[in-house]
């Protein structure tokens, strides 16, 4: 064993580590104490996964013939690869190669330098134990399925599947509402250049319902995944829609018979009405209407059947039921965006008590031409223009208690607000703000404007909105209070309509979503992405990316370079057309297995199947997700598992308790 | 150095939950104990008892498993075969004269660095308040931690 020739490579990653750990002692004390265990150099160095460093490491390799090589730097869930990479090229199968974390473990988690020190030296000592039992392994490389699912289909899910579609490779895209579109479908104007959102979105939904490359589901929902990267197999229950898509034209004729108005709580944000048979707006893509069996006379009553005798070609189906499709795709971009804040969670704001007091999707439909007021912005009695109009930043961020995070687009989101009071009423409007958040580009020009439009802006949290008029001239009025924190004031001011800029939260049902896809979410609830900086649309699980808003408040530049990006990654692994895959599997030992069929039913993934003529167990290793169940349970030690196997793992825990040095060693060190 | 005991703690963390929350508080930079030396498996449920006893035998005072939250694992279900390894082991750990609460299992979701440090710290002030373990299966079990009786320990 200690025929292996080992290096040790200490990285001071600038002061991160050194700050902390003092790497010349560790690296001396490696060289020296761990020279029995077959560590012939150990080095440190500022930045090992410098391009510097790795050379360091290569020419190492090839001048002192090492055979095994670790290295005592960051997480290996961020530079493992670089160094496995780095020793294949020397000509060092990547798998001999240990990255051991003395930061993120140790020097980024204490203070104490001295103890620091010895930690590092433990987990050095561990991994080279470790490493001493690894075996040369290649990667797996299994095929890639071209076909890519997207779920979810705002603008976001739109963008990633019309960049792969275009690319020439096939997307199933799955949207549960009727129609695609999301909530920029509901916008009106979009900042800071005010092009009108739906000018700018429904060519692209357009393009996503005609292109021969995408497949579109709405009205639908994943039910199941399974399999990994390149080989999902997914389950999408399809709901009945009540239409025969196949004869439908989307002439509209069944929505304008039905008899029934439905308030729409979704796309109307509960502004409009919208009819049992329906497509959410006009320009929905596919234009298939769906029938709301909740709300339909048919479905409740037993009688009506208006759309279907009113139906030119027959396309209404009462008897349509719910179908479960599967689909086997390589890769799934996640883009399920984020639900509205609900203001009624901060009572003394009167969202829902005071008649005038607006939510952000409430007026963006006020202000939408195609809306329920044609774009008029009146109050709430459908009529009155209003004189005075206050817009409360913040509501529902940066509050500790709802949610500690800035939600990124209301500060543009109220600027624009204003502006559209301003032109179309003339009304005076004050804006609340905490702090004015406009870093993108355009967006500190749209808040110069609107300070030149005459917008009054007034830095403070609102602490109450109330209808209980105390002076004169508040009478009939919405009185906001509120500490004006540039003159240290407190104010009360009258105003017809109150717009509340409440923030984004994670879809409600995100964690079931991040359950179903074997991804993680972050303490907020929005999906976790690999690495916040480096890799925000990749997700821990191989072939399940994100995009938009599910992953954290973002404008809509953000969430289209998001799809976007998914979409070259998706695009740049299917053109590899096959995927390496960590070769980290369970093998049994047929000579030693004693078919006591233990190990079958620990394996979810049904990898392991018992082959009845020889009365021993199998693992298949293309279902074989390496988790080690199976090896840790199997009672005859007939399953062993690579790059985990027990001997290292074992060989580590000596290593870690420095087992591995001679007392006498230990006390020099 | 504190006059204090110092114990030290193996830890084993799955590499999808658990391994994350560590590198979350790193990368947080939350302070916790030092004490516990961490290694990677891709799963708990990798995790055989053997590896436990093994740190046990090789001096640890104790021994910290964790994983994916039940319901959250990366393969589905083996959390929960660690569940029941987990208690199983840990009467083990009692009929053979070892405190059951040297050894602890932690459920940490990748976000859950803040959890993953403050469980450390507390998991170690448990063992420190315990002592040193001083299990050396060559000498065999000291003579003051075996019970006087054996039958006071099933019954």
């Amino acid at each position: 064993m200690a025929k292996e020739r080992i290096g040790v490579y200490v990285c001071h990653c600038g002061t991160n580590i050194a700050g902390t750990v003092d790497v010349e002692d560790v690296s001396r004390w490696a060289g020296e104490v761990l020279k029995d265990r077959g560590v012939v150099i150990s080095r440190d160095y500022k930045f090992m996964c410098s391009s510097l460093g790795q050379e360091l490491i290569q020419k190492d390799i090839k001048e002192q013939g090492l055979t095994r090589v670790v290295v005592a730097a960051c997480s290996p869930h961020l530079h493992e690869a670089t160094f496995r990479n780095a020793c294949k090229i020397a000509g060092l199968n990547p798998y001999l190669s240990e990255l051991v974390s003395i930061r993120e473990q140790d020097s980024w988690v204490h203070t104490d330098k001295a103890v620091a020190t010895e930690k590092a030296k433990a987990i050095i000592s561990g991994g080279v134990e470790r490493t001493i039992w690894q075996t040369p392994l290649d990667p797996l490389k299994v095929p890639i399925n071209p076909t890519t699912m997207v779920v979810g289909g705002g603008i976001a899910g739109i963008q990633a599947a019309l960049e792969i579609a275009d690319g020439g490779f096939p997307v199933v895209m799955v949207e549960r509402e009727p129609s695609i579109g999301g909530h920029m479908a509901q916008f009106d104007k979009t900042f800071p250049t005010l092009d009108c959102s739906a000018c700018i979105l429904t060519p692209k939904m357009v393009q996503v319902g005609s292109h021969p490359n995408i497949q579109l589901l709405t009205y639908a929902e994943v039910t199941n995944v399974s399999g990994y990267v390149g080989s999902f197999q997914v389950t999408v229950k399809q709901r009945a829609r009540s239409v025969n898509v196949e004869d439908c034209t989307g002439c509209g004729i069944c929505q304008e018979k039905c008899p029934k108005k439905v308030i729409d709580e979704v796309f109307e944000a509960g502004l409009g009405y919208r009819k049992a048979v329906y497509t959410p707006f006009p320009q929905a893509v596919p234009k298939y209407p769906v029938i709301d069996r909740e709300n339909c006379t048919y479905y409740i009553k037993g009688t009506c059947k208006a759309c279907e005798k009113f139906c030119p070609t027959g396309a209404i189906n009462f008897e349509q039921e719910d179908e479960y499709l599967t689909f086997d795709v390589g890769q799934i971009i996640l883009a399920t965006g984020w639900d509205l804040f609900d203001a009624r969670r901060i009572p003394q704001y009167g969202y829902g008590r005071l008649a005038n007091v607006f939510s952000n999707l409430e007026f963006e439909r006020l202000s939408n031409a195609a809306g329920p007021t044609g774009g008029k912005i009146v109050m709430r009695d459908g009529i009155t223009v209003p004189k005075t109009v206050g817009i409360v930043h913040c509501v529902g961020s940066r509050d500790k208690n709802y949610n500690n995070y800035c939600s990124a687009i209301c500060c543009m989101q109220s600027l624009k607000f204003a502006h559209l009071v301003h032109e179309r009423t003339g009304a005076e409007v004050y804006n609340f703000y905490i702090d004015m958040r406009t870093v993108s580009k355009g967006y500190d020009e749209f808040y110069q404007r609107l300070l030149d439009e005459g917008t009054h802006f007034i830095r403070g949290k609102v602490a109450e909105i109330t209808d209980a008029a105390r002076e004169p001239g508040e009478e009939g009025k919405l009185i906001i209070q509120v500490e004006n924190t540039l003159v240290g004031k407190q104010m009360r001011i009258p105003v017809d309509m109150v717009i509340l800029s409440s923030g984004l939260e994670p879809r409600h049902d995100t964690k079931e979503v991040a359950h179903l896809f074997g991804i993680s979410c972050s303490a907020d609830g929005w999906l976790l992405e690999r690495h916040p900086k480096l890799d925000p649309v990749a997700t821990m699980t191989e072939g399940i990316f994100i995009a938009g808003c599910l992953q954290g408040p973002k404008d809509i530049p953000t969430s289209v370079a998001q799809g976007a990006a998914a979409a070259a990654r998706v695009v740049g692994k299917i053109q590899q057309k096959e995927i390496s895959m960590e070769p980290i599997k369970a093998s049994i030992n047929q000579d030693k297995c004693s078919g006591c069929r233990i190990c079958n039913n620990l394996c979810p993934f049904n990898a392991i199947s018992f082959i009845e003529d020889r009365m021993v167990s199998e693992v298949n290793p293309a279902l074989c997700q390496g988790c080690g169940t199976c090896v840790a349970a199997c009672p005859a030690g007939a399953i062993s598992g690579t790059v985990f196997s027990d001997q290292a793992i074992l060989a580590q825990i000596d290593g870690l308790l420095l087992k591995n040095v001679k007392p006498l060693e230990l006390v020099a060190g | 150095m504190s006059e204090q005991f110092e114990p030290i703690i193996i830890g084993f963390t799955c590499n999808w939950c658990s391994y994350r929350a560590a590198d979350m508080a790193g990368t947080a930079r939350i302070k916790y104990a030092p004490n516990v030396r961490l290694i990677r498996l891709m799963c708990s449920g990798r995790l055989d008892p053997t590896f436990i006893l093994k740190a046990f035998a090789d001096g640890a005072d104790g021994v910290l498993v964790s994983g994916c939250h039940p319901g959250d694992c990366h393969y589905v279900e083996q959390n929960y075969k660690t569940m029941r390894r987990f208690y199983l082991l840990r009467k083990l750990l009692t009929q053979m004269g070892i405190e059951p609460e040297r050894i602890k299992l932690l459920w940490a979701s990748a976000a859950e660095g803040q959890i993953f440090a403050d469980e450390i710290t507390k998991f170690t002030e448990e063992v420190r308040r315990l002592g040193p373990l001083n299990w050396n299966p060559e000498q065999g079990i000291p003579k003051e931690s075996q019970p006087a009786n054996p039958m006071e320990v099933s019954a």
